[in-house]
């Protein structure tokens, strides 16, 4: 365990946006309005929200502010935004919320951001202080109830405690790993005055360390590794968004010359187009990676953390490799998968290190022998069968990309076939261009984190790619979409089913479809209501223009596409199963005894 | 094995609570855990005894890093250290056993701190072997009710290093290297 004494402590935060005119003097506040002039101060331009009791307050103070607030349909909804929002941009992304039910409506939210490292700072009202503990009305204990789900809460009861609070919330959600950081307001501390002052009012976190480096001798280690590796692979995750280090991870792969594959929140870590991506690994990653993995000497996983839906079956996750783990939350290291070399640090700055020790190694033999390992894949692809006259998914989204590849766009899916789907044939050039909920897989996260990414990034082209399924979860924030007059383009991969669940039930449940069938709503009259325009593609000859036609409208647009009902996500690590015992496309041509 | 891990954290309400649901969260069982003030008034010390290997004491100690509250933690289970248990043990002791009782006590450095014609209550410090021994020999007489603090723990020696964790406050330690085992 690294010495934390060897680390600076209480590391002074130098986030948070200095005002060139510095308000020297303290003046006397309301504890709603520090609210809002920390959250300016901290370089907030937009908050999602919902108003109530407990909160109402702050709403009141929010007019003297230039925060712009997005109202939204449902407190699920704020947080997703939120998150979307933060996963566009990089920065902070915050939501509100009134006591209560307000609050347990931002659970899921709030355990997405968790699950996926996202800096999210959540304020809710809470009842006025002397009523806590009594069950008074719209009462709640959300800092308990967040407390496994959150980075950090807190419960504030004083108007003086508000500015510390939120600069402290910002800098824990948005340093080391990043993640969701809840703010429980009561209403008498929204309420009382006291004096203001921002420098005062600095972190005292003595506690938290959020940067760590490696010890030399670690980076020696890592080195020997790496030279005497013959068949590495680098195993590329989300940290090095986080880290921004797309950059220093291209760098490295090429002078060293190791293939890069990529875990579902990783893509666009590593563009899709270079010769050194292989694709996405794990229970429906491409075969060729999934095998590439059980054959490797040595893993170098950067900022990824061996999720079990990327690695399969412990016991025999890629017997002969060596693991080298780069990764700033020292508690990842050696959770699911032991480690040789743990390098404990902001990914960036440890890549800035090793870089210049790297070796240039040809390692042409192991790519040549990794391009043998893709073998029919590209005969099984569901792109290269003849037409059957039905229209699938993968056409969707195949033809989807071809149509936007160019553009500045983001795609922000759901979770379930469809997600996978994407996650396979959009080819991801550019970080922060695919949002998408790993770790938890909540349904309903892609319309409100689309709204999010959009606020966001307003130049952006936004694709919701959604099921019936998990669209009908949130779908309320349509009311959102046109309210802010946003321009996001809506794919429904309709099925008729809970896909993924149904693709189980297939393949695990003797085909006992309990629950999965859905009678949907017309996709298109709903859009209409909410003054949306929509239309319905069944056929693939019909999606490019359809997909055009969205693009050219100035408006935000639904598309219904109709695919086929029984399709299913190939290949497929069943859970429990060996990576590289994968479920496979049944081959047109020949049926081969390479994969189980 | 048991590990011990000493656990300074910021004297804040609701501290106890993150550091308790940690355990939980990550399924960690705690067998003791025992919480008080310190030499300073802003920090809290626990002493947590937690059956775990080494990879999972290792992970534990991570993950008690990750609260914001935490301020240090050591584990120091393999470490030469001070741990102190605390029992009262209420013990049938009628007119003839009395004496007995009272004995063996005294072997133990047991304190009797109440008495009742059918009971004697004895108090006991010190390490968690020492107290089962006493408890075992007074087994026989009945023991109508017990109840010990879990451990407290300190490193022999001068080492400090909690001082360390908040060097805000940190007062000059006795600069005394010898350690003197009682």
């Amino acid at each position: 365990m690294r010495d934390p004494k060897n680390t600076p402590t209480a590391a002074t935060p130098t986030t948070g946006k200095t005002r060139t005119e510095s308000k020297t003097s303290s003046k006397t506040m309301t504890g709603a309005s520090i609210l809002w002039e920390c959250l300016e101060r901290e370089g907030v331009k937009v908050v999602f929200g919902y108003p109530g009791g407990a909160i109402l307050p702050a709403y009141d103070a929010l007019k003297h502010s230039k925060i712009h607030h997005v109202l939204v349909r449902h407190e699920q909804g704020a947080t997703h935004m939120a998150d979307g929002y933060a996963r566009a941009s990089g920065e902070v992304g915050v939501a509100v919320a009134t006591s209560g039910p307000g609050a347990t409506n931002m659970v899921t939210g709030i355990a997405t951001a968790m699950l996926d490292s996202i800096p999210i700072v959540c304020i809710t009202g809470q009842v006025g202080s002397k009523l806590i503990g009594s069950d008074a009305f719209q009462e709640t204990d959300i800092t308990g109830v967040t407390l496994p789900i959150t980075k950090h809460n807190y419960l504030v009861t004083h108007a003086s405690e508000v500015a510390r609070t939120i600069r402290e919330a910002f800098y824990v959600a948005r340093s080391g790993r990043p993640g969701p950081v809840l703010v429980d307001i009561t209403k008498d501390a929204q309420q009382g005055t006291c004096e203001f002052d921002w420098e005062a009012a600095k972190p005292q976190l003595p506690g938290y360390r959020p940067d760590l480096s490696p010890a030399p001798a670690e980076y020696e280690q890592a080195l020997e590794l790496i030279h005497n590796s013959k068949r590495p692979l680098i195993l590329a995750g989300h940290g090095i968004m986080v880290s921004g280090a797309m950059r220093e991870v291209r760098d490295f792969a090429e002078r060293a010359g190791i293939p890069v594959a990529l875990t579902l929140l990783g893509i666009g870590a590593f563009p899709a187009s270079h010769p050194l991506n292989l694709g996405m690994m794990g229970m429906h990653g491409e075969a060729w990676v999934n095998h590439t993995i059980q054959e490797a000497d040595l893993l170098l996983a950067f900022g990824m953390r061996f999720d079990d839906r990327v690695t399969g079956n412990l016991k025999n996750y890629a017997p002969n490799a060596k693991k080298i783990h780069i990764e700033i939350d020292p508690a990842e290291i050696n959770k699911n998968v032991k480690v040789d070399v743990p390098l404990v640090g902001d990914l960036r700055e440890v890549l800035l290190e090793l870089l210049p020790h790297v070796e240039s190694i040809d390692r042409s033999e192991w790519l040549d022998s990794i391009d043998r390992l893709k073998g029919d894949s590209a005969v099984r692809d569901i792109q290269n069968l003849p037409d059957s006259g039905h229209l699938y998914a993968a056409h969707v989204i195949n033809d989807l990309w071809h149509q936007t590849r160019d553009g500045n766009t983001i795609v922000v899916t759901d979770v379930g076939q469809h997600q996978m789907w994407e996650a396979q044939y959009y080819k991801h050039e550019h970080p922060r261009s695919l949002i998408t909920s790993g770790g938890l897989g909540t349904m309903g996260f892609a319309l409100p984190a689309a709204i999010g990414a959009k606020v966001a990034c307003p130049e952006a082209e936004v694709w919701v790619v959604v099921g019936d399924g998990g669209f009908q979860m949130t779908m309320c924030e349509l009311a959102t979409l046109v309210q802010e007059n946003l321009k996001i383009h809506i794919a429904i991969i309709n099925n008729g089913f809970l896909g993924m669940v149904r693709q189980w039930q297939e393949f695990f449940y003797d085909r006992n479809y309990a629950a999965t069938p859905l009678l949907n709503p017309d996709f298109v009259k709903l859009a209409e209501a909410y003054g949306i325009r929509s239309m319905a593609v069944s056929e693939r000859s019909q999606v490019v223009p359809a997909v055009e036609a969205a693009r050219r409208h100035e408006g935000p647009m639904l598309i219904n596409f109709k695919v086929e009902q029984e399709d299913t996500v190939y290949p497929m690590v069943a859970a429990g199963a060996a990576l590289h015992d994968m479920i496979r496309r049944p081959s047109p041509i020949v049926e081969t005894a390479e994969d189980e | 094995m048991l590990n011990t891990f000493m656990v300074y954290v910021e004297n804040k309400p609701g501290v106890l609570t993150r550091v308790a649901s940690l355990f939980r969260r990550r399924a960690f069982n705690i067998d003791s855990l025992t919480v008080g003030r310190t030499e300073k008034p802003e920090v809290s010390r626990m002493t947590i005894t937690v059956d775990a290997d080494r990879d999972q004491a290792r992970r534990i100690e991570a993950n008690l890093y990750k609260l914001v509250n935490v301020l240090l933690v050591e584990n120091i289970t393999n470490q030469p250290a001070i741990i102190r248990d605390l029992a009262l043990i209420r013990v049938a002791a009628t007119h003839d056993a009395r004496s007995h009782v009272l004995e063996l006590a005294s072997v133990f450095r047991g304190r009797v701190i109440d008495v009742s014609p059918e009971s004697l209550t004895i108090e006991i410090t010190g390490a968690e072997d020492k107290i089962d021994g006493l408890i075992e020999v007074l087994r026989p007489y009945g023991v109508l009710e017990m109840v010990r603090t879990g451990i407290v723990a300190m490193r022999r020696g001068s080492r400090t290093n909690g001082n360390a964790a908040t060097e805000s406050t940190a007062q000059g330690a006795a600069n005394d290297d010898v350690s003197y085992s009682v």
